[in-house]
């Protein structure tokens, strides 16, 4: 089972390295270092503040964009193709299809995120001229980052098991907007009364909360984050994106492929 | 020992818009395949051969009825192992190489790292692509393509093979390979089981076939017995064409060069129209029993569903 799982991701993995979509990296990476002295420049005092928001909410964003790009195409893509008829006569159980896809989409961000982690980093030393122990602080933000990967991937692939590519891409951008205003859906929930209330109530617990993964603004301010959040998110994360992907499991494992 | 057993097979499909309306596409289907048998199944295109070798694959699911393979569920992870299937004109990760792809494939079938090294090399070298070193797939040609799909589906060394339309679309020099690799299979002891509406290729290499139409099994045996169940006709050559007008009636083709006559006849009416040659005074020639093929049978098969239908 381990060998099956892992061989899905790693060619999962390699097909997101042979399809070039880690080639964004090194433009990002040579970007971010090329125009850390410019924040110094524009924003005397301001620079750390800057570049770690910027810094940051790229690793952020490029990472959702990889999964939404890449994860819609997980299965629908092996279905259309028809990669999947030399793939399920073999001794793989489709629970095995779908976890060894989520592990390969993850494994993809993860160094996706590792490199953009280091360009940002050099970014910083080459604004600072040092790197301070503040700095190490900013991991956490990075650690919530890849906490929401964890949900996108699974999110993209649910998706990608029913639905077509431009469907799923709607839908999974769609959670994740909403998601990333999380907080404000349940103040606004707490707000509204009746059917209102309820409904709103309903897809602020439903929908994946990102609000509270995102914590960049509180790092780069030096803010300290609770080891009790941390926790929390994490379990979160590892339970919310295992039912999701549980449902991509379910759905898939019932369908008849064309 | 039945390598294949299928009983009862039937796959009804949801279509239209709502998908309200139904399509009946296998209609219980039962048939087995004998251990190191090659059994061919042949039908026109829609007939249902690709629906049931996409059950059998579990690539779909069965409306009703089941399968065995070598004894087993044919969903069980064990048969798995021992089958080996070829795809209608398959596609693969183009990105790979041949080797990449073939240890790829390898290891979800359970070989481990050493022997898949070895069994690639010797797959590879088997099906002609010895020499294709580390060029991606998307730089093959068809018929590299298609001895990939072949090596892929005989990487593990399975018992029982699944082959959907392997020949389709190939050139003449292409189908030449790929039915020589096939018949190595064959000679090995392998149970084939392989769909076509290409005649000629089951009569080569076929032990029993089946024809299938409509998603029904219209008639299954020895590829020799079903030729002579729809032998029966004999070629007939005389001299003076005067006599043919008196026999036109019998003759189900007929073809005139100056004096020379040349027709066939039902073997049932071979002595009628001898007698009319006779009575004619035309010159005998020849009378020559003609071998029926397995496109006549097929033919038959399928022309008597639609009749019966209409």
């Amino acid at each position: 089972m381990t060998s099956r799982l892992s061989a899905i991701a790693l060619n999962t993995f390699r097909e997101a390295v042979r399809d070039r979509v880690l080639y964004n990296l090194i433009l990002f990476v040579l970007l971010l270092v090329a125009s850390a002295p410019l924040f110094g420049q524009i924003s005397i005092g301001l620079e750390r503040l800057i570049l770690v928001n910027v810094g940051l909410s790229s690793i952020s964003l490029f990472g959702v964009v990889i999964a939404i790009l890449v994860g819609i195409g997980l299965v629908s893509k092996e279905i259309e193709k028809k990669t999947l008829y030399t793939i399920l006569p073999r001794p793989v159980r489709r629970w095995e299809f779908i976890v060894g896809k989520y592990f390969g989409l993850l494994l993809t961000l993860l160094v996706n995120a590792a490199f953009m982690t280091i360009g940002f980093y050099i970014a910083l030393l080459v604004t600072q001229h040092a790197l301070h122990k503040a700095d190490a602080g900013l991991l956490v933000a990075i650690y919530f980052i890849l906490l929401q990967f964890m949900i996108m991937v699974a999110l993209t692939l649910l998706f990608s098991s029913f639905s077509t590519p431009i469907f799923s891409a709607i839908f999974a951008f769609a959670l994740f907007v909403i998601g990333t205003f999380g907080e404000d859906l349940k103040n606004f929930a707490a707000m509204s009364q009746g059917a209102i209330k309820w409904l709103t109530t309903g897809i602020a617990w439903v929908v994946p909360n990102f609000a509270s993964l995102n914590v960049i603004s509180q790092t780069a301010h030096d803010q300290p984050v609770s080891t009790g959040l941390i926790l929390f998110n994490t379990l979160y994360a590892l339970l919310y994106s295992a039912a999701i992907t549980a449902g991509a499991v379910l759905i898939f494992d019932r369908r008849n492929l064309k | 020992m039945r390598a294949i057993e299928i009983k009862e097979l039937t796959k009804t499909y949801a279509v239209g818009f709502w998908k309200k309306q139904r399509h009946l596409a296998l209609r219980g289907l039962s048939l087995s395949v004998e251990a190191g048998e090659t059994f061919g199944f042949l039908g026109p295109n829609g007939a249902g051969k690709t629906t049931t070798l996409k059950i059998l694959m579990g690539i779909i699911f069965p409306t009703a009825g089941t399968a065995s393979i070598l004894g087993k569920h044919f969903l069980d992870p064990d048969v798995r192992l021992r089958t080996g299937f070829l795809p209608e004109q398959p596609y693969f990760y183009d990105y790979l190489s041949a080797p990449e792809l073939l240890d790829y494939y390898a290891s979800l079938s359970g070989l481990p790292a050493g022997e898949r090294r070895r069994r690639i090399d010797k797959v590879l070298e088997r099906v002609g692509l010895g020499d294709v070193g580390k060029k991606q797939l998307r730089k093959f040609s068809k018929g590299m393509l298609q001895r990939v799909g072949i090596a892929q589906a005989i990487i593990h060394d399975p018992k029982v093979l699944f082959l959907d339309e392997p020949m389709s679309g190939l050139d003449p020099l292409g189908r030449h390979e790929v039915r020589g690799l096939i018949q190595g299979l064959k000679d090995e002891g392998k149970t084939i089981f392989f769909s076509t509406h290409i005649l000629s290729d089951a009569e080569a290499l076929c032990d029993r076939v089946a024809v299938i139409h409509k998603g029904e099994l219209r008639g299954v045996g020895v590829v020799n017995d079903l030729r002579s169940s729809v032998a029966g006709k004999s070629e007939v050559i005389w001299e003076g064409a005067a006599a043919l007008p008196a026999v036109s009636g019998l003759t189900l083709e007929s073809h005139v060069t100056g004096e020379s006559v040349r027709v066939t006849v039902k073997s049932d009416d071979l002595d009628r129209l001898l007698e009319q040659v006779r009575r004619q005074q035309a010159r005998l020639i020849a009378v020559t029993p003609l071998q029926g093929t397995l496109e006549d049978y097929f033919m038959a098969r399928t022309t008597e569903a639609e009749a019966v239908r209409s």
